[in-house]
């Protein structure tokens, strides 16, 4: 894993018009990925974590706007023209869906569908992508891989049919792989099959994942570093050990308390709802559910990422209640 | 010729299909069988074959009667309806029509021009129809919510509730009775295949006399395919694996047509394959209108006069082709959406 | 029979991730208004159903909006001044008749005659199609599928072909004459539209019983120990209202032109008592063309046209209105 920077997100903003208004889906990204690492983006739904990375890829409906910058090795592609954006889907980015039935078009044959891929960027005859497809289904572990390609998805169990989906993804080599809550509609026994395709695609090919979940347990299983996301802004980002033991921004804490333990400790669910997007709330979003609210969180800007001891965290409260924490007197408000 | 190859297997299409169809081919007998059957006494009942012939044939002799009756399998009762029935079944299969109450003249040979009027009438229409429906569809849904999205679908939904033969009449007003008025010459002829006297065969006097019959169904049928196309292509559209597709980096021409549009097409396809057969049927009211020979008359004439030896091969050969189209739209439906296989 | 695969959209599938619980009003939204609201989106069906009820009310109030009686001859006839196939002038709207008639007036007596059968054989046929599709969906079997594959057939027919039929099968029973009256009457005709208009609706139901059928709610209720007809009433038909509605709607208008068209062949119903209607009225357009009364042509066939298309719009409307894949309102 090395320090190289291969997607960059700058104030990443994604606006919707919708009937009732602008929705301010996304309010102000930032985020680092590097070569060979595996960044998970954690969030609950409606935190923006998908929305974000679709505003980038431009997958989104006309009705989005999307603002800021996002680079791909230094390639701005916010912005871009479709023949530009086209040149990077798939090839340098490539991005892998939550529900791979309806993901997949059933009306093609899977061999088919991965032929295409490698077609769109790679100048290859169609029996020497065939051959390709066959091998790249072979490398995400679908047994018979030869047969299987002149079947049609819905003749796949879910499990394998997302192992198509990242099949289809790698096909190009691309540098990141966008993998959106890639586990989410799968069986658990399933869901560790496939994070550990994942994990082999970082470490054989050395491409860099964004794994999006709102689940934590996959998040520890397998990735570097962790950013978390609320109401459309990252709210804490460290490494994945930092985050789970001891997490510095108050939702990131109440995410941890709200999960079930072996210890069989009671549950302790964050009280409220995320707010409504079309008129977020001044300050920091998450201040009308935050047991260490103030006054002065919910007054101005949302707050930035700041570096509090290990973790980045966006909490004007941070330093204060890691202090409170180690027992030290508070000083003034 | 199949080699049941171990390291190939074959499945999916060929054999799958193939039952398919057979399958569908054995309901389809007993079907037509039941269907044209209960034609058969619907007719019998309703329009009294024998009381038609006493009421055109007023002299018969007692001997023609009594073979008419014999010819056609007209015998009372229960039993006599099941025996008259088989013995039109045979007659028909073999090619032994009984022959029409007017003049006893044959059936068949008035029945093919019919059915070669209407053949050519309806195809036309319909492939004209079907092409510029399917492509307004295509145009508007790739832009939902437009101006031109909301006039084609108004446009649409006016020709749809406007029953066919108020077209007829209205185009029947203009071009012929104000037409000549205003210019003095007939531009569109407004009846018959060719002009009265007309011999042999002229190209364009009789694309001249099918224009405004075409016109009719075509307004039609453009309607309800442009809706169909845009309604399944909306659909289509909006389904995830189009971001997938996107996702990959192609051409969005690309994307369009060997995602969107081919899917989009599944389903109009097998609707097709049984509005053929519909559209059909609905000229009867257009060719009435036009006075053009067709099956439509053929079928307003025969039911005018009680003509039963005229109706039922008429309803037969209708049966057969309803039925015939609903197969070939279920194979293609099978043939072309892989998720539907052997039932 | 041929059933197209919904895609199912999983939440994460969604693109605008916005919540709009907790924060601001939360107004309780029955199904019911939610439909009306998104009713009101649809501007044709809105217009239609203005148009319609002023229609209506112009029906209604016959004998004061007509202007002569439906058999009223506009003046006495004479050599000097006849009174049959007048051009539209100040005393008849819409000019006469061959008969001397009032053409505006006929048209408001008739248009209550097809509306009337509209309406009655539409919600006759409605009611026999949903309990035939209802027991067809539960019973399934060997009944529902000979049904199904029978009024596959009848229904790819010709549509005028099958009503002529029927019309000569029905008049021929005996029997049957003291119920739905004679082959000429209003009650026959309405019955033939039964007939013929309960299929569709049948097989609408009956997709709707096979979909709802297997869905949780059915069998949390067959686990408290609900009988078939209890689930189909209690359950299956509220659910299914939508899509009932707009096949009822559709209905009317299909009856209405059938009607129609029954007329213009000279088949239709003679409504007896000098009354008319629509059809009939349709009827005697064809005769009108050559000698040019296009009065007589236009007016009636302009107003079959608008009342369909008034229909089918608010059948459009109610569809996109109670449509559930419409239900999440983001684009």
């Amino acid at each position: 894993m090395s320090s190289e920077v291969v997607l960059s997100l700058r104030d990443f903003r994604v606006t919707f018009n919708t009937m009732n208004g602008p929705v301010q889906a996304v309010r102000g990204v930032d985020l680092d990925v590097h070569a060979g690492e595996m960044v998970g983006v954690v969030g609950e739904s409606g935190s923006g974590k998908s929305v974000t990375f679709l505003g980038l890829m431009g997958l989104l409906p006309k009705s989005a706007k999307v603002e800021g910058s996002g680079t791909v090795r230094g390639t701005e592609i916010v912005g871009a023209t479709s023949k530009q954006l086209r040149s990077i889907r798939g090839k340098r980015v490539a991005m892998i869906f939550q529900d791979p039935l309806s993901a997949l078009n059933p009306t093609h044959r899977i061999g088919t569908q991965i032929v295409e891929m490698i077609q769109a960027h790679q100048d290859l005859s169609k029996a020497a992508a065939m051959k390709r497809a066959i091998e790249l289904l072979d490398i995400v572990g679908i047994p018979q891989p030869d047969q299987r390609a002149r079947q049609y998805p819905h003749e796949f169990s879910g499990g394998m049919r997302q192992r198509v989906m990242i099949a289809m993804a790698i096909a190009n080599d691309p540098e990141v792989l966008i993998a959106d809550e890639p586990t989410t509609a799968l069986d658990v026994t399933v869901q560790a099959q496939i994070l550990e395709v994942l994990q082999r695609i970082q470490r054989d090919l050395g491409t860099a994942i964004v794994l999006i979940t709102h689940d934590l347990g996959v998040v520890a299983r397998v990735a570097d570093r962790v950013q978390v996301m609320y109401a459309g802004r990252p709210v804490e980002r460290a490494t994945v050990d930092n985050i789970f033991q001891h997490s510095a921004h108050p939702y990131t804490q109440g995410l941890m308390a709200s999960l079930p333990s072996t210890s069989g400790e009671r549950l302790i669910p964050i009280p409220g709802s995320p707010p409504n997007m079309l008129n977020p709330p001044p300050g920091c979003a998450f201040a009308p559910r935050c047991v260490h609210a103030l006054a002065k969180c919910t007054v101005g800007d949302p707050p930035p990422l700041v570096l509090v001891g290990t973790n980045e965290t966006a909490c004007v409260r941070a330093h204060e209640l890691a202090a409170e924490l180690a027992g030290e007197v508070v000083g003034n408000v | 010729m199949r080699t049941t190859n171990r390291h190939v297997r074959r499945r999916g299409k060929g054999v799958g299909v193939l039952r398919f169809v057979l399958r569908r081919l054995f309901w389809a007998v007993p079907i037509t069988i039941l269907v044209t059957f209960l034609v058969y006494v619907a007719l019998r009942l309703g329009t009294d074959p024998l009381a038609s012939y006493l009421r055109i044939n007023q002299r018969a002799s007692d001997k023609k009667i009594q073979q008419y009756i014999e010819t056609n399998g007209l015998y009372e009762g229960f039993g006599g309806y099941i025996r008259g029935y088989f013995q039109w079944l045979g007659g028909f299969l073999t090619g032994e029509w009984p022959r029409s109450i007017k003049g006893s003249r044959e059936v068949w040979p008035e029945f093919k021009d019919a059915m070669f009027n209407t053949l050519r009438l309806g195809l036309t229409a319909s492939f004209i129809g079907i092409t510029i429906g399917l492509g307004l569809g295509i145009f508007v849904a790739l832009k939902p919510g437009s101006l031109r999205d909301s006039t084609v679908n108004t446009g649409a939904f006016v020709a749809v509730s406007t029953p066919p033969y108020v077209s007829a009449l209205l185009l029947q007003l203009v071009f012929a009775v104000y037409w000549s008025r205003w210019f003095g010459n007939t531009l569109f002829p407004t009846s018959g295949v060719y002009p009265p006297g007309n011999q042999g065969f002229d190209l364009p006097l009789m694309l001249k006399h099918m224009v405004l019959p075409v016109t009719v169904v075509v307004i039609q049928v453009v309607a309800v395919y442009a809706r169909y196309m845009r309604a399944s292509l909306l659909e289509v559209l909006n389904s995830e694996y189009m971001r997938t597709a996107r996702a990959k980096g192609i051409s969005e021409r690309r994307v369009l047509v060997r995602h969107a549009l081919r899917n989009a097409l599944i389903p109009i396809v097998t609707v097709a394959a049984i509005d053929i057969g519909a559209i059909l049927g609905g000229l009867i009211i257009t060719e009435n209108i036009f006075s053009y020979p067709g099956l439509g008359m053929f079928f307003l004439d025969a039911y005018g006069n009680g003509d039963f030896p005229q109706m039922m091969p008429w309803m037969a050969f209708f049966t057969v082709t309803v039925i015939l189209f609903n197969l070939l739209a279920d194979v293609s439906y099978a043939w072309l959406d892989p998720r539907i296989r052997l039932d | 029979m041929t059933d197209r695969h919904a895609p199912s959209t999983a939440p994460g599938g969604a693109v605008v991730e916005t919540t709009d619980a907790a924060q601001g009003l939360i107004k309780s939204m029955s199904p019911a208004r939610l439909a009306m609201k998104r009713y009101l989106h649809h501007k044709g069906a809105v217009v239609s159903l203005v148009i319609l009820l002023v229609m209506a009310l112009f029906v209604l109030l016959a004998p004061l909006t007509a202007r002569y009686g439906v058999n009223e001859s506009v003046f006495q006839t004479s050599a000097e001044r006849p009174n049959f196939n007048l051009p539209p002038q100040s005393f008849a709207w819409f000019g006469t008749d061959d008969i001397g008639r009032d053409l505006y007036s006929r048209l408001i007596y008739g248009l209550r005659v097809s509306l009337m059968i509209g309406l009655a054989a539409a919600i006759m046929g409605t009611l026999v199609g949903v309990t035939i599709g209802a027991i067809a969906g539960m019973r399934g079997g060997l009944i529902d599928d000979i049904l199904m594959r029978v009024t596959d057939v009848f229904l790819a027919f010709p549509f005028l072909v099958t009503l002529l039929v029927a019309r000569s099968f029905l008049s021929s029973i005996p029997w049957l004459e003291p119920v739905i009256g004679g082959i000429t009457s209003v009650r026959f005709v309405i019955a033939l539209f039964v007939i013929f208009g309960w299929m569709p609706v049948a097989r609408l139901m009956r997709g709707q019983v096979l979909a709802l059928k297997e869905r949780e709610f059915v069998e949390a209720s067959r686990a408290l120990g609900a009988s078939n007809t209890r689930i189909v009433i209690q359950h299956l038909v509220p659910n299914s209202i939508g899509p009932i509605m707009v096949a009822l709607t559709f209905s009317v208008s299909g009856a209405i032109v059938a009607e129609s068209t029954l007329g213009f062949f000279g088949y239709g119903p003679q409504p007896g008592a000098g009354q008319t209607s629509l059809g009939n009225l349709v009827g005697q357009a064809k005769g009108a063309l050559l000698p040019g009364y296009w009065w007589l042509v236009v007016f009636p066939c302009v107003t079959l046209v608008l009342v369909a298309l008034c229909v089918n719009f608010i059948g459009d409307g109610l569809r996109d209105a109670t449509d559930p894949k419409l239900d999440m309102g983001a684009k």
